[in-house]
């Protein structure tokens, strides 16, 4: 990650060797009494609260903790462990199915935003204050609304689905439908942040290949597939990898929506929940660590295996 | 910007009927989509003014036969509404100040300075922001617990005063600055942190501008690292204070209702007046 902006100033003031060299040499000179000032109270908050503990969770996952504070090195065990339980395994299935739900914001909010974007297109603050707003909404806040929506007797849910013949489930507490029904939610809170993102990918597309497209006759959904898509790779890919983040850190939405003793749980918690229910429920802390290094490894994979793909998708000018 | 720019290059005589209908159909699709997103909130405000016969009621009722604002005034006498209001202003008060501060110190001394260990250093703040902040929960929980912050708004406030996060995003916005301006101060003789609050600081206004509102989304709407860090009433924000409330009054609707709207409107608000703001912040993280 600390590649490109090097790439990139290189690439946009093309210095000859001599020039590289004096500022290396000007990079060695300068005081560290200044930057040091500059830095010290971000690195030191760093290093202390986000680094260290970091550092130390990785350890507390080889460790076991006694009832009465103990920590005993137990190696490898609470991953051996891990690997056994079906209820890990479980939530890494869920947390798929959570990230494939929400993600499916990413292709319609690619058709939005190109909508919203239009050149000339009225009321565009309007669009995006509605679409917006789930964003900046407290997540706390609105999974309460869902819930009553989802609620088995008296929501909404079940009676649009009454209205067409249908007697819906008790939602939240029924297992496929409250995994379902929590996605949905992720989705529609996922989109408002999807939709700034792919919108700003959308106005960097020079409007001239708009034009040329419509003098050769182009129609509108043949311009959005050889214009806008293609052109928007770079934010598509953005907007995948930041999704699949933080659909992997879901928390709030199932914490609110199901509780902490709700008989679906193991049907439907995502990795970042099974850690919060071992480390401060069952006070389980080295397995909830052995857990959380799981889930960061795996976020970190399929970052990179994103990373990887994007050669084969993913278009820079 | 755009729209003046690409206006007078899509003339109006070219195929009009089909391009009206192609507009209409567009705004429709925006209006029926712009609309299911803010349901539930509409749901919620209607809920908010009904009785709980009202809001358990099958089918359910689209608008209350009485408007029931006493609901509004009920969630202050009845739950701890306005000292929750109070820790939640407090703990993004301290957050946006310090995060907004820091994050320019740093972020300048990434994008300008030159000095040994720029790269490692920057390194690990990339690193920092990128490891999930929930995997090392239970060690920031402990060092809190043995610092003896644990309940205290110290406790909820210091791990969040700077973050990896605002560090990169202001090391991009100074490095967007041109150089012209900082050759020519220290021409002059201003030493480091002179040019960085008398020059470079009120250019990176936008910038800190973002990152302050970004702040403020964050912190108020945190849940997991209050929630695990106290226990004690007296010191739980807003967002810890609604997810109990379903725990609490079960089965209170139109009170739930209230409390978790108001708990939604101060940010709300803000988002709508600085939308522009907002969305260009949020658009700069992700494509720069």
């Amino acid at each position: 990650m600390s590649a490109p902006p090097t790439a990139r100033s290189s690439r946009s003031a093309p210095s000859t060797d001599a020039g590289q060299a004096r500022r290396r040499s000007r990079r060695l000179r300068g005081s560290p009494l200044w930057p040091a000032l500059f830095l010290a109270p971000t690195l030191l908050i760093l290093g202390v609260f986000h680094l260290w503990p970091g550092v130390q969770t990785l350890w507390y996952s080889f460790t076991e903790w006694g009832a009465f504070g103990g920590t005993t090195f137990t190696g490898i065990a609470n991953y051996a462990r891990m690997l056994k339980d079906p209820e890990i395994i479980r939530s890494f299935l869920n947390t798929a199915v959570f990230t494939l739900i929400v993600m499916i914001s990413i292709p319609i909010g690619t058709v939005l935003a190109s909508m919203i974007e239009r050149p000339g297109m009225r009321f565009r603050s309007l669009y995006r204050t509605l679409y917006f707003i789930p964003f900046v909404t407290m997540p706390a806040a609105v999974a309460i609304v869902w819930k009553i929506i989802f609620n088995g007797d008296f929501g909404v849910a079940n009676w649009l689905l009454s209205l067409i013949g249908i007697s819906g489930p008790y939602w939240l507490s029924t297992p496929p439908f409250a995994l379902i029904a929590v996605s949905i939610v992720g989705m529609w809170s996922a989109m408002g942040f999807n939709l700034i993102l792919l919108s700003a990918g959308v106005r960097e597309i020079p409007r001239e290949l708009y034009e040329a497209a419509e003098i050769d006759g182009a129609s509108p959904l043949r311009q959005f597939f050889s214009v806008t898509v293609p052109l928007m790779t770079p934010s598509l890919f953005f907007v995948t990898i930041i999704t699949v983040i933080q659909a992997f850190q879901q928390f709030d939405l199932i914490f609110i929506m199901l509780g902490t003793n709700n008989i679906a749980l193991p049907e439907t918690q995502g990795l970042v929940f099974i850690f919060y229910a071992q480390a401060f429920i069952n006070n389980d802390k080295g397995y909830a660590a052995a857990i959380g290094i799981l889930a960061l490894v795996v976020i970190g994979l399929l970052t990179m295996l994103q990373f990887r793909l994007q050669k084969r998708w993913v278009h820079y000018d | 910007m755009t729209d003046l720019a690409t206006k007078p290059s899509h003339p109006p005589t070219r195929r009009p009927g089909r391009r009206s209908y192609g507009t209409a159909l567009t705004h429709t699709v925006l209006l029926v989509g712009g609309v299911v997103m803010v349901m539930p909130l509409l749901y919620q405000l209607m809920m908010s003014l009904s009785s709980n016969a009202e809001v358990q009621s099958v089918p359910p009722s689209l608008w209350p036969e009485r408007l029931q604002w006493h609901n509004y005034a009920d969630v202050f006498s009845t739950i701890n509404f306005g000292h929750q209001l109070y820790i939640s202003i407090l703990i993004t008060v301290i957050r946006v100040i310090a995060q907004v501060l820091l994050a320019s110190l740093s972020g300048y001394a990434f994008a300008r300075m030159r000095f040994r260990g720029n790269g490692v250093l920057l390194a690990i703040v990339l690193s920092v922001m990128m490891i999930p902040p929930q995997i090392y929960l239970i060690s920031q929980y402990q060092l809190i617990h043995q610092l003896g912050w644990l309940n205290t708004v110290m406790g909820i406030v210091t791990p969040g005063l700077a973050t990896a996060f605002g560090t990169f995003l202001m090391r991009q916005f100074f490095l967007g600055l041109p150089d012209e301006l900082e050759e020519a101060a220290r021409l002059d003789g201003a030493n480091p942190f002179q040019i960085f609050s008398r020059i470079m600081m009120p250019l990176a206004r936008n910038g800190m501008f973002a990152l302050g509102i970004m702040t403020t989304m964050w912190s108020w709407n945190e849940l997991l690292w209050p929630l695990v860090i106290t226990t004690d009433d007296t010191v739980r924000p807003l967002s810890v204070g609604i997810a109990n409330l379903q725990g609490q009054y079960e089965s209170e609707y139109p009170l739930m209702m209230a409390a978790s709207l108001m708990a939604i409107a101060p940010i709300l608000i803000l988002f709508i007046v600085f939308q522009k703001r907002v969305i260009a912040g949020v658009a700069r993280t992700g494509i720069k």
